[in-house]
This record gives C-alpha cells, structure tokens and sequence, in this order.
C-alpha cells in the first residue's frame, strides 16, 4: 500500500467524472397524472401513460421543466433557448415502451461548474449538462437467490416508472476520491436548498455513477474509463473510488491492460466486480421524440426563476463566517445542508452566541442524532431548547456538563430546558453557603490531596473542584467552588 | 332501389330522429339486420358491440322522448378502427400480439362521439397496426371490397371504409398515416377526409408513425364529413401535439361554391405512368366541373413531391420501430410460450406476434436509425420532409387547393400485390405527401370505371384550411351527384 | 445495388425471432427498399432544417396536478402473468 502510495503520487493521476440522476419531488410524474410518491404498494401509481398502454402520449410536466431550470442556473448553467426530448431506444422489461424519454444533443442546460473545497482549498469542477428524463419501474429479481445472477425470473413494480429525473453530468474534473466526495456532498447539499427533490441516496432519489480512469500526470488524454454503477450513498462512492485508483494502479503498474468496462460496487465485499464491457454498448437508435414539442423557456421565465433562487450551501458558508464568525470549519459543517442550516439560523435569531450553537450542534445533537438516527427536522429537540441552553450556559445558570445532561433530556422528550434544568436540579449552586458544608466534605476526605495544594501544588485545585462538582450532581458552578475552595485552604491553614 | 335507414346520411337520420320520424333503435336495427346479411362476406368487422349500442340507442331516444335536444352524432350508428382504443372494448390493431387486449380507458375522439349519443356498432378490421394499402395485412384475414368481393377494400381503414360503404355504420373513423383513410376511400367509393395534423387528438389512438398519424372520417357525403369532424376536432390536453385551437363549426359556409378559387392540378401525376385511363378521365373531367362551377384550373408542381415516398418509407417505420417496441409480452397482449430469459421471450412473442410486413417495416427503421446510417436515411429523410413542406407552402401562394386522383388505380385483385412490397407502396404515392405536410385532403367519388369500380377524387388544402378544402368537396359532389351503389346492395333489395 | 443489411444483427436490436426463411425474404426484400428509398440521398439538403414534427409549436406543457391512477385490479388486468402485484417475466440476463 505505502508503495502503491509512492506510486500513486509520482506516477500515475486520477480523473473522475460524476452522472448524477436526482428524482425531482414534484406532486405528479413527468409525462402522466400519477403521483410521484416513494413507498407506495406496487403498480397503484399508474395510469394507461406511465404503463406504456397502446395509444398513450406523454405530456410533459412543466414543474419538472421549472425545477430542472433552477437545477441548472444554480449550477451556473447556461439555459437553452431551444431543447428538444429524444427517444432512446433499448429493451429492458422496467422500461414500459422500451424507450426512455431522455434529452441527447440539445440539452436544456449546458456548461456550468460547482465549487468544491477540500482541505481547504477551492476546486472548480465544470458541469457539462444537466437534463431532463424519465426514470424506470422497479425490478425484483426472484427465485432461489433472490440476486440478478441466480434469479429464476423477475418482477417489474412501475410505480417509479415516469418519475422525472434529472441527471447531472460533470466534466472529468476531479482528481481524488476526496474531492469527488467533496462534489457529491456539495451537489446533495445545493439540490436540497433548491428544495427540488428529497436526495435521499437510501431511496434512490439520487443516485450517482462514476468514471474513472488513471494517467501519467501531465498527459491530456485520459486512459481506459471504468464506469462504477451502484453508488447508494457518499460513503459507498468514496470507498469505490479508492478501491478502484488501487485496481487499477496495480494493474497499470504490473503493465496489465484495462478494459473499458462497466463495474458494479459490492458493498458487502467493498470491492467492484466486472459488468458490461464496452464492445457491448448499446445502439440507442436516437431520434427526436415525435410526441413533444421542443423546450423554448422564455427568457422572463428563467428571469424569474433565477430571482426565486435560495441562497446556497457555498454563499451560506461565506456569510456563517464573515457574519457570523464561525469557523471555516464549523460553517462548512453547518452551512452545507439546508435543514441544518435552518436550525442554526433559528437558534441565532432566538438569541444564542453563533459559535456556541454551532459548537453544540456538531457536537452534543450531531451525536444524539447519529445514536437515535434520525434527522434534525423529525428530531424532537428545536431551536428554542437550544438557544435557551446556550443562554444560560453563559450566564453560568447551568454547567457544561449540566447542558449536557439538559440536552439529552430535551432531545428525548422534547420539554423545555428550563423545565429539564428545575426537574433535575441542573441549576448551578453557586452562593458560598450552600456550597461551604460540600467544601468541608470534600476537604475532610481528601487528606493527601489538600495537603498536596498547601504545599503549593496548584493543579490539585482542579481534583478538588470536580469532586465538589461531583457531591453536587453537576449544579456547583466551578468558577464559585475553585474561589471558595483556595479561600478556605489558603486562608485558615 | 329502396334505401334503408341504414343507407342514408347521418344528416337525413338526425333530422328524421329529431322530428320523431324514427327512432334510434330502428336506425340501429337496421344497421345490425346490414351487418348479419353483409360482414360474414366483407369481413368488416373484427368485434361487434350490438349490445353496447342497444343501450346507447335507447338513451338517445329517451333523451328525444324528454324533448331533450341531441347533438349532430346522437343516434347514428358508428364504427371504428380497430386502432382506436376502447376502454372496455376489446382492441387489436388487427395484429395477433394485441389479440387479447382490452384498453382499461378511452381514446378521445370515441370519448367526444360517446359524449354526444354516438351508437358503436363495432370496431373495424384493418391492416396489422395501420400498416397496408389493402388490408390484406390484418391478422384475422382481409376485408373485401363491397363492389367487387374479389378485390381489396384499400387500406390500411378498409374495414371502416368498406361499413360505410356496405350500410353496416352510417359513418365511420379511420386513420390516415400514408393515405389510408383517403386510398379506402377512394377504393370503396365513399367520402374520405384527413384534416390538418393536430386538428382530431390522437390520444389513445394507437400509433403507428407518430408525427404522421392522423385521424380521418368514413361518411356517405361532404356534409357529413364536416358534422362529424366537428364533434371530435379541438384542442385535447392530453395530446401535446394536439392544435390548440378548439374546433370551428365546419358545417357552416360548405356551401360557399367555387367562383373564382384557384385550383391547382397536378399534372405530373396524371401523367404518371402507373394512372389507369379511367382514373385520368375521371379527375379530368371532374377538373372541368369545377372549372364549370366558376373555379380557375392551372397546373401545379411540387418538385420534391417525386422524394416524398422514399421519405416516407424511411420516417415512418423508423417511428414504428420505437412505437411498437412497447408489444414485448410484459404488461398485456399476447405473450409467447416458452422458456428462456426476458429477452428470449421478447424475441419469440415479437416474432409470433407481428406479421410479415410490420416486421419488415420494424427492422427497416431499426436499421435506418441505428448507429452509422442516421444521418443517410432518417435525418435525410427529415430533410427532404421539409422541401416538400416548402413545395406546398409555394403552391398554395398561387392556389387555393391542389387536385389529383387520390390513388393511382382503382381496387385491385386480392394477392395482386402481397409479394411485392414496392408495388403495394406505390398505391399511397398521391397521398403520402399531404401526410408528410400534415396538410388536409379530401377524397370523393367522381366517377366508376368501365368495370364497375369507384374512382377516387383528391382535393388538398392549406394547413388549417379544412374549410376551403371541404367547400370545394361538397361543390363538386353536388355537381357529380355520384349515387352509384355497390351491385351487392342492389342484390339484398332486389 | 440493393442495400446489403445484417439482418441477425437487425433483428436481434428490434427483438424479432426470425425464422431462416424470414430473414432470407427481409434481407432481399429491405434491400431493395432502401434501394428505393435511398434516392432521398440525391436531394440537396445540406443547409435544408430537418422537420420532426409537421406543425411546429414549442413549450406544451401540462400543470403539475394529479390526475387518477388506475385501480391496481385494472392496472393489472391484461398482465400475461403476475406475481406478488407486479408483472412477472422470465429472468433479466445483462447484455447488450
Ligand atoms: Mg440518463
Ligand atoms: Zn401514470
């Protein structure tokens, strides 16, 4: 491996390019009335349309056109005054007509870019094209396997078949798993400001190949691509991508020459296993979609569409910081999703010190909600319990390890912080007399340690502060206790 | 001869059952005693409704009984295509590979004649999903011509044209993507008329070459044409390419005359070789009736005209190829048996399911966009759609309608032309054009020849001028008079 | 000259079964046709704009509003077979 690394970094350069398909959350699918809706019992969202019946005719969604628009100019793209839909032709039994209606030639937004920071710095990866299609049903593969290979026979659900898909294509600008991670993320995190679709990678509602291929630095021609189909989530294209720069790096160094292929991640084994070679490909047998009329959005439109823009993850991680004062670090953790950021804003504006929410944030609820998995908005916690915590917090009504304790609480149950704080007797003691009978407890059982201070070892000062702490169940204030403690140790030796 | 209710036009019938003078049933009753004595000769029809419309026909005459006012349509009996989906209904394309399929919802011209007390009588055979200029390519065998039971009926709409011609429905739809509403028409001596593209929605009306496709009507006469036209024309939101205009009142102004219009004659394919004599003299001296009526008459050209069947046979079977990819075994039709992967039984139902000249035109248009020969053939194709495009629009500066035969001879033999593809594509080589514009025309008889077989006159016009084009029609069908019947109803009511 | 076309090739893209004889028949008969058809090729065209639809309109689009599905009896209806409410067909293999 560290050889490989060497290797790695003086001889070979990685490229990868991304074709992400995002399902647009509109109310219905792109060319019929049926709803566009995950989850429901199979082949009860669709219509004579979606089941590609004799003699139905797609019409197409303006909706999906309006989100697809925003798509595009979020990403800097240049909107075309004149995009056509194609047929593209091949058989396969979720594709209810045997064709999907997709955009070839003349999509409706070209040539874009994305900003992505890694350790940071800036990288501009280009967008090539952003179109519009349909997505197709859903196949079980059945029998004594239950996977594609041993299957017996398969099942076709088209609940899904119509959806609107949009797929984003990058140009092959990314250079390290790191960075494609970085643009994935970035991706997920722009699309969800947008508010048009759900990116939940879990459901499929965005889904993401890759291209990979390695080449002597330097070099303008890019080697032998792999495509990687199959990525269900950042973590599994993250940890395609470094598996497959390895593959192929030993294969390149061993002088064994690469196919071009497609390759599907096994997430169990966590390695890629061969697919369709190239020699494969399809004949699509493109043609201009005879049933619709080409995409010629006015100007005015796209006007106003562009005004309606929310502000996005990267301007919002600017403003964290320049505004805010938040680290580059705690506003990229902040910033990049929407819903997160939501919470942290209400927080602020309920009266909270931005760095103290942020810090809580990423670090006290970002745990709770990693252990109960679940997401911030379904989360009982709001931004009021937070904010609430951080007052008093700072006006040293409670402890840190008592806004723990009032967190966890108000996390489960959802009741208020100061509620939690009277319930549980989280309020610091602060005044020396409720304090004074602890200290002398504290001092007659620690001998050694007190005698240790009076001959002045200072540090010792903090054991017995935490064991005060620990007589009082967190409610001590620290700063009270260390004072009363000196004064009593120092004053009547 | 004594006509039937079942003989007269939709027009004579409606003002009989507003007056009370007959009911609907009887119209019906009539129709079906034609249909018992005629369809097992003609092979008309491919599924009877009898007693659908019994209960349509009841509901119009109730609704007359109340004194209610019924539409134009209301009572008169209907039939369709066979690739018009009926929800309910069963409907085939006259191919094996739908032979069992029953559309769970309803195209939308059967949902507009329905709407309006429409009386369906059954749905028509055809060729194998439109494609045929003889219907001699219906999987359940072909339709015979009412005047000549040995010779075909046109096609791809035979068995439409062939009802209307024989009594068995007062009116029928059809499809015209080559000609094969006006070439059956022409054939069966009845009134064929397409109108502008876009102007009757296609939805549910099952495909054949998409931007070709157009929905035309089988009626006894001009007028007719123009009233059924107007209850199933107009703007229909499930079909994108659907004119977004509603529908005029067609009916008004037919009876306008000819004085001064300017007809434009195409002298080019009169003088193509393969014109029968009769069919010549016929559109001449139909020409000179018009000219008779006040009309001026000049010769007209469309220079690309002589490319437009070439770019015919390459777009639409590209279409087809992709249209008809959806018949694979899957959600419904005919699925065959076997084992294999998915793929295996997609080949074998496909296989099975389609006959000789759908497959043919399958694999000429998956061959002709696949990778390598698009640009040669579909995107040329394309190309040269748009001269002849621009040939019209020229020749409509100068004319307000242009004039030929609408099919080069009259019916043919059956098994004339079944082994030579070629020949049977040359049937459509006068209205192939129109169809590639998606201009209106209009086919009516003008004449027999000397064997007793109907010859048909075409009439084109400007897009969106289905007015003009039906205004010069019921001129020339006053002057004609053409009232000749096919020697088999003469037989019933001798 | 008659087109020369891969007839296997063709039918295998189209997902047709042919038999020996069938594929003998559409080899001589496309020839001939594309032969026919090919006189296209001698129009000049070169700057001409192709037309894909005869009427030219843009921007049909439809509002995003729910329109009923079918029951999923009636979805179901015409399926050759059927298994746990979906379609059922014989296994996916990955090829071409
Ligand atoms: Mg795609
Ligand atoms: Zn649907």
């Amino acid at each position: 491996m560290a050889e490989a690394d060497t290797a790695k970094a003086t001889r070979f350069e990685t490229v990868i390019g991304l074709e992400c398909h995002v399902e647009l959350s509109t109310a219905t699918k792109m060319f019929c009335g049926c709803l566009n809706a995950f989850g429901a019992p199979p082949n009860t969202n669709v219509c004579p349309v979606c089941l590609g019946h004799p003699g139905t005719l797609p019409v197409p969604n303006e909706k999906a056109i309006e989100y697809t628009i925003k798509i595009g100019l979020a990403l800097g793209c240049r909107i075309a005054p004149h995009s056509i839909f194609h047929r593209k032709n091949y058989f396969y039994p979720d594709m209810p007509k045997n064709f999907q209606i997709s955009q070839y030639d003349l999509p409706l937004c070209v040539g874009g870019h994305l900003d992505i920071e890694v350790d940071g710095e800036t990288h501009r990866v280009g967008i090539t094209r952003v179109h519009l299609e349909e997505d197709t049903g859903k196949t079980v593969h059945g029998g004594a396997t239950g996977r594609i290979g041993g299957a017996e026979y398969a099942l076709e659900d088209y609940n899904r078949a119509g959806v609107p898909l949009v797929e984003v294509v990058s140009e092959p600008d990314m250079r390290s798993a790191e960075q494609a991670r970085a643009y994935l993320t970035e991706l997920r995190a722009t699309l969800e400001s947008l508010g048009v679709s759900d990116v939940r990678m879990e459901e499929g509602s965005l889904r993401c190949d890759a291209n990979v291929s390695l080449r002597r630095p330097g070099s303008e021609e890019l080697g032998t691509k792999i495509e990687i189909k199959n990525l269900n989530s950042i973590r599994s294209l993250y940890r395609a991508l470094n598996f497959e720069e390895e593959r192929q790096q030993v294969a390149l160094e061993r002088g064994e020459p690469l196919i071009q292929e497609t390759r599907h991640w096994d997430e169990g084994k966590g390695i890629t296993t061969h697919g369709r070679s190239k020699e494969y490909a399809f004949d699509y047998r493109y043609f201009p979609e005879p049933d619709l009329a080409p995409l010629e959005p006015d100007p005015q439109w796209i006007e106003t569409l562009r005004a309606e823009l929310p502000e996005l993850p990267a301007a919002r991680r600017r403003r964290f910081q320049d505004e805010l004062g938040l680290s580059a670090h705690q506003a990229g953790l902040v910033a990049s999703s929407a819903e997160w950021a939501r919470f942290f804003e209400a927080t602020v504006s309920a009266g909270a010190d931005p760095r103290a929410a942020a810090n809580w944030m990423t670090g006290d609820l970002a745990a709770l909600l990693r252990e109960t998995h679940q997401s911030l908005t379904a989360a009982k916690v709001t931004p009021e319990h937070l904010a609430e915590l951080v007052k008093l917090l700072d006006e040293q009504v409670i402890s840190s390890a008592g806004a723990k304790v009032a967190l966890a609480e108000a996390f489960a149950t959802g009741a208020s912080v100061d509620a939690v704080v009277e319930a549980k007797g989280l309020r610091q003691v602060g005044d020396s007399e409720a304090l004074g009978g602890m200290i002398e407890q504290v001092i007659e059982e620690n001998p050694a340690p007190v005698e240790q201070f009076r001959k002045g070892k200072e540090g010792v000062l903090g054991f017995l502060v935490g064991q005060v702490m620990k007589k009082s169940g967190g409610a001590a204030n620290p700063k009270v206790a260390a004072e009363l403690l000196r004064e009593r140790l120092s004053g009547s030796g | 001869m004594t006509a039937e209710l079942c003989d007269l036009t939709a027009h004579d019938l409606s003002a009989k059952l507003a007056a009370g003078d007959v009911r609907a049933i009887d119209v019906l009753e009539s129709t079906l005693r034609r249909i018992d004595q005629v369809d097992e000769r003609l092979h008309t029809f491919l599924t009877r409704t009898e007693g659908q419309a019994r209960t349509q026909a009841g509901l119009v005459d109730e609704r007359v009984a109340r004194r209610e006012e019924v539409g134009p349509v209301a009572g008169i009996p209907l039939a369709l295509k066979d690739v018009f989906c009926t929800k309910g209904i069963r409907t085939t394309a006259g191919s094996k590979i739908l032979e069992p399929y029953v559309p769970p919802y309803d195209c939308t011209p059967w949902e507009r004649l329905q709407a309006g007390g429409a009386v369906l009588v059954g749905k028509t055979n055809c060729d194998e999903f439109a494609m045929g200029s003889s219907n001699e390519n219906s999987a359940f065998g072909p339709v015979r011509n009412p005047w000549n039971l040995e010779t075909v009926p046109g096609g791809s709409s035979g068995g439409s044209a062939a009802a209307v011609a024989s009594g068995q429905a007062v009116w029928a739809l059809g499809t015209d993507t080559g000609g094969s509403v006006r070439q059956p028409a022409s054939l069966c001596g009845v009134v064929g008329f397409k109108p502008t593209y876009g102007r009757i929605s296609r939805y549910g009306l099952i495909a054949f070459a998409s931007s070709l496709d157009h929905v035309g009507t089988f009626t006894r006469d001009v007028r007719d044409a123009a009233t059924i036209l107007s209850a199933i024309a107009g703007h229909d939101p499930r079909d994108a390419t659907s004119l977004p205009e509603p529908a005029p009142h067609y009916g008004a102004g037919l009876d306008a005359g000819v004085q001064g219009l300017r007809v434009g004659v195409m002298e080019d394919w009169l003088g193509t070789e393969g014109v029968q004599p009769a069919v010549r003299d016929s559109v001449r001296a139909a020409v000179d009736r018009l000219v008779g009526l006040g009309a001026t008459a000049e010769t007209a050209s469309l220079p690309h005209a002589d490319y437009a069947l070439s770019a015919y046979y390459l777009i639409a079977p590209a279409e087809c190829s992709s249209n008809l990819a959806r018949y694979d075994g899957v959600r419904y039709g005919y699925r065959a048996p076997g084992g294999g992967d998915v793929m295996e039984m997609n080949m074998r139902t496909r296989g099975a399911g389609f006959g000789d000249e759908v497959k043919r035109r399958i694999m000429l248009g998956t061959y002709s966009l696949s990778a390598g020969y698009y640009d040669a053939y579909y995107g040329q194709a394309q190309k040269v759609r748009t001269l002849v495009i621009r040939d019209y629009e020229e020749a409509f500066r100068r004319f307000d309608v242009l004039v030929s035969p609408t099919s080069p001879t009259t019916a043919f033999r059956l098994g004339e032309k079944t082994e030579d593809p070629l020949a049977m594509y040359l049937s459509d080589i006068f209205t192939i054009p129109s169809d590639l514009t998606g201009t209106p025309a209009v086919s009516i008889p003008c004449g027999l020849s000397p064997d007793g077989l109907p010859i048909g006159f075409q009439i084109m016009g400007r897009l969106m001028d289905e007015a003009t084009v039906l205004r010069v029609a019921f001129a020339l069908e006053q002057d004609l008079r053409f009232a000749a019947r096919p020697p088999l109803l003469e037989a019933l009511s001798a | 000259m008659p087109v020369e076309i891969d007839v296997q090739h063709v039918a295998r893209l189209a997902r047709l079964a042919l038999t020996e004889e069938e594929q003998e028949r559409f080899r001589r008969q496309l020839g001939l046709i594309l032969e026919h058809a090919e006189n296209v090729r001698e129009v000049a065209a070169v700057d001409v704009p192709p037309t894909s639809h005869p009427i030219p309109r843009s921007n049909v689009l439809r509002p995003d509003d729910p329109a009923p599905s079918l029951s999923h009896e009636e979805a179901m209806a015409s399926a050759p077979e059927e298994e746990s409410d979906r379609f059922k067909v014989p296994r996916v293999v990955e090829q071409e």
